[in-house]
């Protein structure tokens, strides 16, 4: 139980995808503008996340690995992977139009976000059980979450700021994440 | 002839993939730690881009429409499987260096960018040219963090010491604060030359050429749908 605290908090704090590892930049980027959009956002990719955690674990474990073909991991994940999110989609569409109008939009971002692929993959690396790796995808969503929240808070003040010309826009937008992923350092032996 | 020579220079500085399109934003940032990983990740890269940009061409036409996306992705995945295991073989330090960041060359913007936007509308020769400039302005932006950020970082050129017997290194440079940090500031001279030069400077994330472009409402109008 300990250790799966441990794998939580560390996907949010020290290990956060984003401000440590740089997987899922151009979401984190591109749609943390507006505090909704990215709420949306990060659940959705939450949401995506754990599911394909469930379903590319057993099929690497159980089908892959047991049979020698586990050069095919690439493949077989990605493409596990858009077809799932293709199926939620559609599943959203049809039977839960809410959850589709608040979440449905992001839902074909997320098939070619290398957050989504970077996680399942690192499962493996850091070889993880079964129980290990959904709390780890569960672990690194939130942590997207949070990192998403604190930078929307961070942009809408930028908005407002008088910036030097060759700065504005884009660069000056790096140097706050950099100044974020600054203070998230000071987790570093917090926690793992 | 001309023309083939502009397909490879365009990708070097004027739509450098990196700096100029701000595509594949995930490797740069994470691989950059070091002079020879950003090579080793430019290298991978550019073979995997050659590679499918060449059978993209070739299949331009017998790929139906509707089901492109899936097909260049099924394509692109099996070039990194092939670079993967090729680097596992011959470069293993090079393999433990780049990690997870290897396979994810399968999600890489620049990769699926091009297929969708040049290999399938181009000649087999035209489609590879662009991937050998494409790659080389891949390959040159993340050497030159990487060097930025090893000699800032580490105080060394290519793992060879320069000041780090005499001076302290700032770590931090090659802590994940230092990528984005200097990817900040390299955008930041990139838009001030481009301005000199008469040209628009970029002022955000070029994801353009992803492939969920089509079904992104950011790409559909410059995150207009997205931040209303």
């Amino acid at each position: 139980m300990n250790n799966l605290i441990t794998i939580f908090l560390a996907g949010i704090l020290t290990e956060n995808m984003v401000l440590s590892k740089f997987l899922g930049i151009c979401p984190f980027l591109g749609v943390s503008k507006k505090l909704n959009t990215a709420v949306s956002m990060s659940l959705a990719v939450i949401f995506v996340m754990v599911l394909s955690t469930l379903v590319t674990y057993p099929i690497y474990a159980n089908i892959l690995v047991p049979n020698g073909l586990d050069y095919l991991q690439t493949i077989v994940f990605i493409l596990v992977i858009a077809a799932l999110v293709q199926l939620v989609e559609i599943f959203f569409k049809r039977f839960v139009p809410p959850l589709y109008r608040a979440l449905g939009i992001y839902l074909p971002l997320i098939t070619t976000n290398c957050a989504v692929l970077g996680i399942t993959l690192l499962h493996f690396t850091k070889e993880y059980n079964f129980v290990e790796a959904i709390v780890n995808a569960l672990g690194a969503g939130v942590g997207f979450l949070v990192a998403m929240v604190l930078f929307a808070g961070i942009r809408s003040k930028l908005e407002t700021c008088d910036i030097i010309k060759p700065l504005n826009g884009l660069p000056i937008t790096l140097i706050a994440a950099s100044i974020v992923a600054l203070s998230f350092l000071g987790f570093s032996g917090l926690v793992g | 002839m001309s023309s083939l020579r502009q397909e490879f220079s365009k990708g070097l500085i004027l739509e450098n993939p990196v700096l100029r399109l701000v595509l594949g934003t995930c490797p740069t940032l994470a691989i950059s730690t070091a002079a020879i990983n950003g090579m080793g990740m430019g290298v991978a890269a550019t073979l995997v881009l050659l590679g499918s940009n060449v059978v993209i061409s070739l299949l331009r036409k017998v790929i139906p429409d509707r089901v492109r996306i899936p097909a260049y992705i099924t394509i692109i995945a099996g070039f990194v499987s092939i670079v993967q295991m090729l680097m596992k073989a011959y470069l293993p330090t090079l393999d433990k260096a780049l990690g997870i960041y290897l396979p994810l060359i399968v999600v890489n913007c620049i990769i699926l960018g091009r297929a969708e936007g040049f290999a399938s509308k181009n000649s087999v020769l035209a489609s590879a040219v662009d991937a050998i400039g494409m790659g080389a302005g891949f390959t040159a932006a993340l050497v030159s963090m990487g060097i930025i950020r090893e000699f800032l970082g580490a105080g060394t050129f290519f793992s060879l010491p320069v000041t780090s017997q005499f001076i302290e290194p700032i770590k931090v440079m090659v802590l994940p604060p230092g990528g984005f940090f200097v990817f900040g500031i390299l955008i930041a001279v990139a838009n001030s030359l481009a301005r000199r030069k008469g040209r628009k400077p970029v002022d955000s994330l070029g994801c353009h050429g992803c492939a969920g472009c089509e079904a992104c409402p950011a790409g559909q109008s410059e995150e207009g749908k997205l931040n209303e």
